[in-house]
């Protein structure tokens, strides 16, 4: 009896709990990833940590307990590969896009040149010492010849989704952001965006992998295939995500 | 073992910060300091409360209500938008309201024990010399609680040198203007140079353990003085 209570309480022998930690640009696209695949598999639960390519990579080499990771930068689980983090190939799973986005000004019908406007005296960016999407907003400017003067008005968020909170709450009037996070339901509601021509920066090819403490996870493998079916990559689509350039072997 | 010049501005950044903050709040927190430790108003209560709350609520709700009150369309921003000044997000000035915020318990409560300590005794001695209210604060009351004020000008200044959470939130990492410290280091190990993470962590530990030394070791000097 006391058995039987005890392996109710512990669920189905096969449920596992894994921790997924992903670049900031995925909020909304790997939560309804996850709640699909959830749907599924009634008896795993994934938790989502979300945060800066960068600032997600450093924590897994310093031991944090994270089975997969999601960057925004497909170099930095490339070089976790390298120094033995992983326990899968690095997989590409998308292309991320660059866009203007503001709340209270008409994005849609702005380019990179309108943030010269006087009118405008912050624009938000991600911090691009360890953010993808700031490092290539930072080249995008340049590329536009445009970097020297709009680089005084430059804030610059802790990762792509605190940069969407500067300009959400009006306190930058423009911000460069994923365009994942442009389009997602919150954000998309309350204004347009201006796609930036991704010939601006260097591509934000993106990819994930098995973290080493992965290496046996059943659910973590499952999660990886799951990632990269159809079903997910049409969620990702809606996000604005294109499909990778290299396709999984 | 030499900093670089963006860490020196940091620091420098940081230091002006507390100062600032620091003399702010000797002006702002006296009073209510006063007041609270002398009252018998119904609002003892809920000010007391209201000036402790920044010692429970994590950095991360503070940053959050100024970032929305700081905005176009929050109070603040609405306040400062009808003035005519710039908006306080991203800006010195906005670090300066939210430290003030962040420090004001730090400022307060050494003061208010220091002015309950007192009691009521050397005031009225000061009334039947016939010293204004005024003048018995200013001859009697500050030197009395003159160990009290140092306490907390010690206490305001450092846990304005370490607060992290509220600038990261509200301050856009702007070097020389709202990069203190606490983010430089953060910037660092986020960035993997852990060496420069190293050098400049050394300076504020150095100088926290420096700062908790001088307040420890000064506190049994009153009690000494009065056994």
């Amino acid at each position: 009896m006391l058995t039987a209570v005890v392996l109710a309480l512990a669920g189905p022998a096969t449920a596992e709990t894994i921790t997924v930690a992903a670049a900031a640009d995925l909020k909304f696209a790997l939560d309804e990833i996850v709640t699909l695949f959830a749907a599924r598999h009634p008896g795993d639960r994934l938790e989502v940590v979300y945060g800066s390519s960068g600032k997600l990579s450093t924590q897994i080499r310093q031991g944090a307990p994270y089975d997969l990771y999601f960057s925004a930068d497909i170099d930095f689980p490339r070089r976790l590969a390298e120094d033995g983090f992983a326990a899968s190939p690095v997989v590409p799973y998308a292309r991320g896009r660059l866009a203007l986005w503001s709340p209270r000004l008409d994005a849609a019908t702005m380019t990179l040149a309108s943030l010269l406007d006087p009118a405008i005296a912050r624009v938000a960016i991600a911090n691009p010492k360890h953010a993808p999407y700031g490092q290539r907003a930072v080249e995008a400017l340049r590329a536009a010849g445009i970097w020297e003067r709009v680089e005084p008005k430059l804030v610059f968020g802790d990762n792509i989704a605190h940069t969407a909170h500067f300009v959400e709450t009006g306190n930058a009037q423009v911000g460069i952001l994923a365009l994942s996070l442009a389009l997602a339901p919150g954000l998309e509601r309350q204004g347009g965006h201006y796609l930036i021509p991704d010939q601006l920066h260097r591509p934000l090819e993106q990819g994930f992998v098995v973290t080493r403490r992965a290496a046996s996870s059943d659910l973590a493998r499952r999660f990886a295939e799951f990632v990269v079916s159809a079903e997910a990559r049409a969620v990702m689509a809606r996000y604005g995500f294109e499909p990778p350039e290299e396709e999984p072997r | 073992m030499t900093l670089a010049a963006e860490d020196l501005r940091a620091l420098w950044l940081t230091a002006r910060l507390a100062g600032l903050v620091t003399l702010i709040l000797f002006a702002l927190g006296t009073p209510v300091a006063w007041w609270l430790a002398r009252t018998r108003s119904w609002w003892r209560g809920p000010v007391g409360a209201v000036v402790a709350l920044p010692l429970v609520l994590p950095p991360s709700v503070l940053g959050f209500y100024l970032l929305v009150a700081m905005g176009p369309e929050g109070p603040v921003g609405r306040i400062t938008g009808a003035l005519g000044i710039a908006p306080l997000a991203f800006t010195f000035r906005g670090l300066v309201v939210a430290s003030v915020l962040y420090s004001l318990p730090f400022m307060v409560q050494p003061l208010q024990a220091a002015f309950e300590a007192l009691g009521e005794r050397p005031l009225e001695v000061a009334a039947t010399l016939r010293a204004s209210p005024l003048d018995a604060f200013f001859s009697v009351a500050v030197p009395l609680a003159l160990p009290g004020f140092v306490t907390a000008a010690i206490l305001t200044f450092a846990h304005t040198v370490g607060e992290f959470g509220v600038v990261l939130m509200i301050g856009g990492n702007l070097p020389g203007v709202t990069r203190v410290a606490s983010v430089q280091i953060y910037d660092h190990v986020e960035a993997l140079a852990y060496a420069d993470a190293h050098r400049l962590a050394a300076v504020l530990l150095t100088f926290s353990f420096l700062v908790l030394l001088a307040v420890y070791s000064r506190r049994r000097r009153p009690w000494r003085l009065s056994a």
